[in-house]
């Protein structure tokens, strides 16, 4: 289990991570998704205690993440795949880190295959390594200890969608054997594609909380009509309130049958009215990608 | 997918699970961090080569009062000393350079203990590193079979302060590479500080200070004589500042820091 109370941390009088809370289950998946610069590491990295928050707490497993005696066989870590040493192999690269944790070696082989590096990439430096290559090697790293917790930021950038699917199947897995997952991500499509509950995070605040489920039933009505200015005045007459959606047609807060009787009320003909699913997340998601563009990176 | 692979909760015992990596563990963890990237093994076959090299250069270009074992010795461990810091200050700051602290602390988030640790790894080394050094120096100098008198006395005293000599620099090393946290910086300050110092000593008001503050200086009669008190109190101040500032500084930075 994983919780955040109310988390939040200010770099340079600057709130990064904003009142943030939120719990992840054992058994559960979940995606933290966000743009690039959100508040998604800082958080992760507050959860892990390699950052201190300046106020609320977070907490793996009923406790504070450094008081964990020997974390490593509780929680599995993957803050940046990046982070590990160019010139050091990377079956040494897990073999270090079972060591530290008082696991027998060979479990790293099992491991490596497990992740899908063969014996001649486990025999390369991590300098020569892909990301995707260092990524299934930052997941091996982090199950080595045999873990109930996963942590994982960004773990699918760099994967082929092959490999998307592989580290779908590979969390899932660990989801059913009783494990709790976050990962997070800055792409919709990643997250959808591996998680089954969603966090998202936009200028160090939570804006949505839910399994997709939950989240797409929220996400209103996508209606189009040939004649978009009548509809979109019938859909002001009748108080609803519409945008403007991504590819034409509007986006409407409300239950399609609602759309409908505004539209026959207007005497418009739709070609299109249902309920806006994916296309409401993704234009979600795209609101707070372009209110947030400007801070760029984290 | 392999079932054993990836176990949640249920298994192996609690208590096995959650019981805390002791030093000694971490310690030998450590150790191999130094020598199992390229630069670490390479550094330590520099430190071997240059060690033999030097063995030799004295045996073979000496004059025959040099080939004494002390000081074949002497000799045989200014390589250990000169580069084994360097080996202790990429120990620390490549946890920074190369982002392996985000692995290191994630398992030991007792960020004090993992440089305790470090220091613990260094020592060893650094006293790996002389036995290796005494070894190849009697190996020349039975070689060099000069008839000089005293060929093979050896004060205890010296043997003491030839460890002391190695280890101090390895634990300088660590320190300046816990401070400063980023290795070439803590490189070009370890070898240009004690120039610094030395230039400063030549200002003749300063004089008397920097002979106590200089390390190079202070600590130049390790490996050659047998020190007198005098020298001694030179030479523990010296090794004060130079293990203890920079340690503090580091374990300051270590344990108040966001990692990331």
């Amino acid at each position: 289990m994983i919780e955040a109370e109310k988390l939040t941390k200010r770099f340079g009088g600057r709130a990064v991570v904003d009142d943030v809370t939120f719990r992840c289950e054992p058994g559960t998946v979940t995606g933290f998704l966000g743009p690039n610069g959100a508040g998604k590491t800082t958080t992760m990295r507050m959860i892990c205690g390699f950052s201190t928050p300046d106020a609320g707490r977070a907490g793996v497993l009923g406790g504070e993440y450094r008081r964990l005696p020997n974390p490593g066989r509780r929680v599995g870590v993957l803050l940046d795949a990046s982070a590990q040493h160019g010139g050091r192999r990377g079956r040494e690269a897990l073999a270090i880190s079972a060591q530290t944790m008082g696991v027998e070696e060979k479990r790293v082989d099992d491991l490596l295959g497990l992740v899908g590096l063969d014996r001649a990439a486990a025999r390369k430096r991590v300098r020569q390594y892909s990301l995707g290559m260092r990524q299934r090697l930052g997941i091996a790293n982090a199950l080595i200890g045999e873990p109930e917790v996963l942590i994982l930021d960004e773990p699918a950038n760099g994967l082929d969608p092959e490999g998307m699917r592989w580290m779908r199947g590979l969390l899932r897995d660990f989801a059913e054997r009783g494990g709790t997952v976050l990962l997070s991500s800055h792409l919709l499509h990643e997250v959808d594609a591996i998680a089954d509950r969603l966090v998202i995070i936009g200028s160090g605040k939570i804006v949505a909380e839910g399994s997709k489920e939950e989240l797409l039933s929220d996400a209103g009505t996508l209606v189009r009509a040939d004649d978009g200015e009548a509809l979109g005045r019938a859909l002001a007459g009748a108080g609803l309130e519409a945008r403007e959606a991504e590819g034409g047609g509007f986006l409407v807060d409300a239950e399609p049958r609602a759309v409908g009787v505004a539209a026959q009320g207007g005497g418009v003909a739709l070609v299109h009215l249902a309920p806006a699913g994916d296309a409401g997340l993704e234009q979600l998601f795209f609101d707070l990608t372009t209110d947030n563009g400007e801070e760029g990176k984290r | 997918m392999s079932a054993h692979a990836i176990d949640a909760s249920e298994n192996a015992a609690p208590a096995a699970r959650d019981r805390r990596p002791g030093l000694a563990r971490l310690t030998k963890v450590e150790l191999r961090k130094m020598v199992d990237t390229r630069s670490g093994f390479w550094l330590q076959l520099a430190v071997l080569g240059l060690t033999v090299l030097a063995v030799v250069i004295t045996v073979l270009a000496g004059h025959d009062d040099d080939k004494t074992f002390r000081h074949v010795i002497s000799n045989a461990l200014q390589p250990a000393g000169i580069l084994l810091p360097v080996v202790g200050i990429l120990l620390v700051s490549s946890e920074w350079s190369q982002r392996t602290a985000l692995v290191s602390f994630a398992l030991v988030p007792e960020r004090p203990r993992l440089l305790v640790a470090k220091l613990c790894a260094g020592v060893v080394l650094a006293l790996v590193a002389t036995v290796v050094a005494v070894a190849l120096a009697a190996l020349g100098t039975a070689l060099a079979s000069t008839d000089a008198p005293n060929v093979w006395s050896l004060p205890l005293g010296l043997l003491g302060q030839d460890v002391v000599y190695v280890v101090t620099a390895m634990v300088i090393g660590i320190g300046f590479g816990a401070a400063l946290q980023s290795s070439a910086p803590a490189i070009v300050l370890y070898f240009a500080l004690p120039v610094a110092l030395a230039a400063l000593g030549s200002i003749h008001a300063l004089h008397g200070v920097i002979d106590w503050i200089n390390s190079a200086e202070a600590l130049e009669p390790l490996t050659t004589t047998v020190m007198s008190g005098h020298e001694w109190a030179q030479g523990l101040v010296a090794l004060a500042l130079w293990m203890g500032v920079p340690l503090a500084i580091g374990l300051w930075r270590l344990t108040r820091r966001d990692v990331g």
